[in-house]
């Protein structure tokens, strides 16, 4: 049973980190900050979150899961309201988004 | 040894967050690059915590979190309002 739940933890800490890599891939990759916004999105929610389940899991039934599963539940309502309060800043001081555009010189060649 | 390579991961993360904070062209590309480099930081040290099998880490990454949310909070404030407003005026945003 113990083998079983370890092996469930490491599934979980590499599927983890893999999107953790995934989204800061993306973070360099993405053309444009609302893009970016995404990406970076994934890294704190499904990195995050699959690294805090599979640290509960070794953790167990003990204070340890207590204090990940506040970790988890903070990180979880503070990420999403971070990012709308920065899309916020960013559009209210007029960042436009690049909508459909090839990136950033392509919109440049079309604005001009 | 699972921990060491999770924690290898997120410190490639955590570089490649902050590559982008120092090429980010806008001001915002550089804040989202440091919340996102601070959330690593809260999971960095947890999984350090259980690497070295001490449980007292987890109360260091749950205050750097919430510090991580206030300080970002607070940058966003700075830059979207020019100031971070005095008590009782009304701030409108910088145009």
């Amino acid at each position: 049973m113990q083998v079983a739940l370890d092996i469930l933890s490491w599934l979980l800490l590499i599927a983890g980190s893999a999107f953790a890599l995934i989204g800061a891939a993306g973070l360099i990759r993405f053309p444009d900050v609302y893009a970016r916004m995404h990406a970076a999105g994934i890294t704190d929610t499904l990195g995050a979150g699959l690294i805090i389940s599979g640290l509960m899991i070794q953790g167990g039934f003990t204070l340890v899961t207590v204090k990940l599963a506040a970790i988890l539940i903070f990180l979880l309502y503070t990420s999403p309201t971070s990012t709308y309060a920065l899309a916020n800043a960013a559009y209210s001081r007029g960042l436009q988004p690049l909508l459909g555009k090839r990136d950033a010189d392509t919109a440049e060649k079309e604005s001009s | 040894m699972m921990f060491f390579a999770a924690t290898l991961a997120i410190l490639v993360t955590m570089g490649l967050a902050l590559i982008r904070a120092l090429m980010g062209p806008t001001v915002y590309d550089r804040v989202l690059a440091v919340n996102t480099f601070g959330t690593k930081t809260v999971l960095l040290i947890a999984l350090l915590g259980f690497l070295t099998g001490r449980p007292d880490f987890l109360d260091i990454s749950l205050v750097y979190a919430l510090i991580n949310f206030i300080g970002t909070i607070a940058v966003l404030k700075l830059i979207k309002y020019g100031d971070l407003g005095t008590i009782g005026q009304e701030t409108e945003p910088k145009p």
